[in-house]
């Protein structure tokens, strides 16, 4: 199980797989996600699932190589397996039939768009894409995306592809021209924070897909724990999405960071090859 | 022989072991065990089984252990428990079968769970494999949710009547419990992986990494030829105080905490992956025994640990030998506190715990006083790191993915004397059902879920 079927890759520091697991292929929903533990003394990370087909039993991953973990996992190849895997977690995103739905990602976060995106469009709404990075270089499934949406927006920090600046510059350039009723957004927490405002400005009900820090996926450690609304809410068991503007972003991206030294010093040691 | 006094069991000493992990109680030598097991009155009706959840017959493994016959004693054992080396450590003999010992009325009652740990670690140091002789398969399919006590109690249950078990594990490691929550000075690793292999031993399949309620839910499962499931899912989800700034960094629930340094080995980062952050002050709130753990973790990490809790010592339902070793390692206790807030620094990092101080009033249902806060008597405390270890409820996966299973409003499992739960054909037992409460008790009521199925299936 969980065997690395296809392995290509997509930009610097993203990799894309393709994953035999049928068991979860068969029960996942989009939005939903997946633990891995990717040796006998690693640590377990939340995965996003880019897409799956229930009959080859097989989930698409996008991963972006931030930390050992993902490195080690980026670094596997087809005929190797990811030594555990569980899911699906996580509460499926809402697909209903919006309207005009506007997604917005960045790089390799575009990944955990791309199932959404489909079910988006097959439950009848027009959907555009909003898509960050930092150069061309750095786009992620941007052809891909690019097939099933209505309307794919490139924002690009140095204006190489698309329009020049970030996404969300491009969002509010967007919502001034047109009627939206419904935004979601995956990406940093920075990113998701603004768009959770401006959403707010113009009345949009959005939603942003939250990554926080998780041990066990399914509600034990409370890691994951985020306040929206002024209540404490497990990301893993009520979330991943949540109301953009009733999400604390700040108290998010602080707890985000608590570990940051403690995962650099793992890169470093790990890049020294020990 | 003396009567009166106990063989001592010895212990490391706590300036040595608040170095490391190692095994806090060490176990009789064969001489001593069979010194203690003279001391046994071998009463005509026992009043220690009576107070045994699992009804072990202590007097007769006693007698074998006396008699030098460890092989016996294992057999005896194995009838009623099959992880002795786990109650053998973990169990409140106290309240239990020491507690009704009738020798403790006049003098110090028998070691009994010192001896049942020596019974097991014998067998298991001569890999003496008791196992228990196991009916012919009678072809019938049972599902077991769950690898902690309850669930290997029931499955190693079934699989000796003759039934094939299978048992899902969400984590990547069996155990439960025993796995990612009760440290290794407590319950070393090789003990409970032991245990565990004993169980596959008698036939009983574990698979890690799957999630019942999203891979399958119990329809599927009874679809999937299962004749019977048991719901052994425990008591995961931590409970936070809700006060403001409990989000805030370094503030961890002990499940989260037991969870990173016993299951992920956060201690040895980075030769292990999943880092632990612990600052110099830490404070654990509560006073059970996932309070005792998470605090002497904290201290053999070489903290100042402060244990704080809102009523005092004697209401504390931990172990009293969990305590008395806390105090020895180190830990200072905070009596009759609760905390209101948690502020931070800029970073979002706790600095300090707003306090209140508390007085016992009138007893509560629980039959404790009842804690009620001191009007105007708020003070702060200098903390780095707070753990929470005021209780946990039970996971709530399966009552969310299973319509019909009534659940009650403390999100328990509603099960009958014989583990029934709402639904035909499910059967619950351990803190699924009964909220927080002891390996023993789960074990009890795997045991009796399992004959309770095995009634069930054998009327089909």
């Amino acid at each position: 199980m969980h065997e690395i079927f296809k392995k290509r890759s997509l930009a610097p520091g993203y990799t894309f797989f393709v994953i035999k697991s049928p068991r979860i292929a068969k029960k996942i929903e989009p939005g939903q996600f997946v633990i891995v533990r990717v040796h006998e003394k690693g640590e377990r990370i939340p995965m996003t699932i880019s897409d799956f087909d229930r009959e080859k039993g097989t989930l698409n991953m996008v991963v972006s190589q931030v930390g050992k973990t993902s490195r080690l996992l980026a670094s596997l190849e087809p005929g190797e397996r990811i030594l555990n895997m569980l899911g699906p977690l996580g509460i499926p995103s809402d697909i209903e039939s919006f309207g005009n739905v506007v997604t917005i990602c960045r790089q390799g976060t575009a990944g955990a768009l791309y199932s959404i995106i489909k079910a988006l469009k097959k439950a009848g709404n027009r959907v555009t894409c909003i898509m960050g990075a930092k150069s061309r270089d750095y786009l992620v499934l941007e052809n891909e995306i690019g097939a099933v949406v209505d309307e794919l927006i490139i924002a690009t920090d140095d204006g190489s592809r698309g329009v020049k600046g970030y996404a969300v510059s491009a969002l509010r350039e967007y919502l001034k021209k047109n009627q939206v009723d419904y935004i979601l957004t995956i990406g940093s927490s920075k990113m998701m924070k603004t768009v959770g405002k401006i959403g707010k400005k113009y009345g949009i009900k959005t939603k942003a897909s939250l990554g926080a820090i998780m041990l066990d996926g399914t509600g034990m450690c409370g890691a994951c724990r985020v306040t929206v609304k002024g209540n404490t809410r497990f990301a893993c068991m009520d979330g991943p999405e949540f109301d953009a503007d009733e999400v604390n972003f700040n108290e998010l991206i602080r707890r985000q960071s608590f570990f940051k030294e403690e995962e650099r010093l793992a890169m470093e040691l790990f890049e020294e090859g020990i | 022989m003396n009567r009166e006094r106990r063989i001592p069991r010895k212990e490391l000493p706590p300036e040595e072991r608040v170095k490391n992990f190692d095994e806090v109680a060490i176990g009789y030598m064969k001489e001593e065990a069979i010194e203690e097991a003279k001391r046994c009155l071998q009463c005509r009706e026992p009043r220690c089984m009576k107070g045994c959840p699992v009804g072990i017959n202590i007097p007769k493994f006693i007698r074998a252990v006396k008699e030098e016959d460890f092989v016996r004693a294992i057999k005896i054992i194995k009838e009623n428990n099959f992880l002795p080396s786990v109650t053998g450590r973990v169990c409140p003999q106290e309240n239990q079968c020491e507690g009704s010992c009738l020798l403790g009325k006049k003098f110090e009652p028998v070691a009994i769970g010192a001896l049942e740990r020596f019974v097991a670690d014998w067998a298991r140091d001569n890999n003496i494999i008791e196992k228990p002789e196991v009916k012919v398969s009678n072809g019938k399919k049972v599902a077991i949710v769950g690898s902690g006590p309850s669930g290997l109690t029931c499955g190693a249950y079934l699989a000796n009547l003759g039934y094939s078990v299978k048992i899902f594990e969400t984590l990547h490691k069996a155990g439960g419990v025993l796995a990612y929550g009760i440290p290794s000075f407590r319950l070393p690793d090789s003990v409970v992986e032991a245990e565990v292999e004993y169980v596959k031993s008698l036939g009983v399949e574990i698979e890690i990494d799957v999630l019942i309620g999203r891979i399958f839910d119990l329809k599927e499962l009874f679809q999937n030829g299962y004749g019977a499931i048991f719901l052994g899912t425990g008591a995961g989800l931590p409970r936070f105080p809700d006060v403001p700034g409990e989000n805030l960094n370094g503030i961890y629930s002990a499940n989260e905490f037991l969870f990173r340094v016993n299951l992920m080995k956060a201690h040895l980062f980075p030769e292990y992956d999943t880092p632990i952050k612990i600052g110099r002050k830490v404070v654990v709130i509560g006073a059970g025994n996932v309070t005792m753990d998470s605090a002497r973790v904290a201290r053999r990490l070489g903290r100042d640990v402060t244990v704080v809790y809102r009523r005092t010592e004697v209401e504390m339902p931990a172990r009293k030998e969990e305590v008395e070793h806390g105090k020895q390692e180190g830990l200072e206790f905070r009596f009759l506190v609760s905390p209101v807030a948690f502020y931070g620094d800029e970073q979002g990092n706790v600095k300090i715990m707003r306090c209140i101080k508390m007085k016992l009033g009138e007893p509560d249902a629980s039959g404790r006083r009842r804690p009620e806060p001191v009007e105007g008597s708020e003070f702060d405390m200098n903390v780095d790191t707070v753990i929470i270890a005021i209780g946990q409820s039970p996971n709530r996966l399966i009552p969310m993915s299973t319509r019909d299973l009534q659940i009650t409003r403390r999100g328990t499992i509603v099960v009958d004397e014989h583990e029934k739960t709402s639904i035909e054909g499910v059967f619950a037992g351990g803190d699924a059902t009964t909220g927080q409460a002891t390996v023993i008790a789960a074990m009890g009521s795997g045991k009796r879920a399992a004959e309770s199925i095995h009634r069930y299936l054998s009327s089909k």
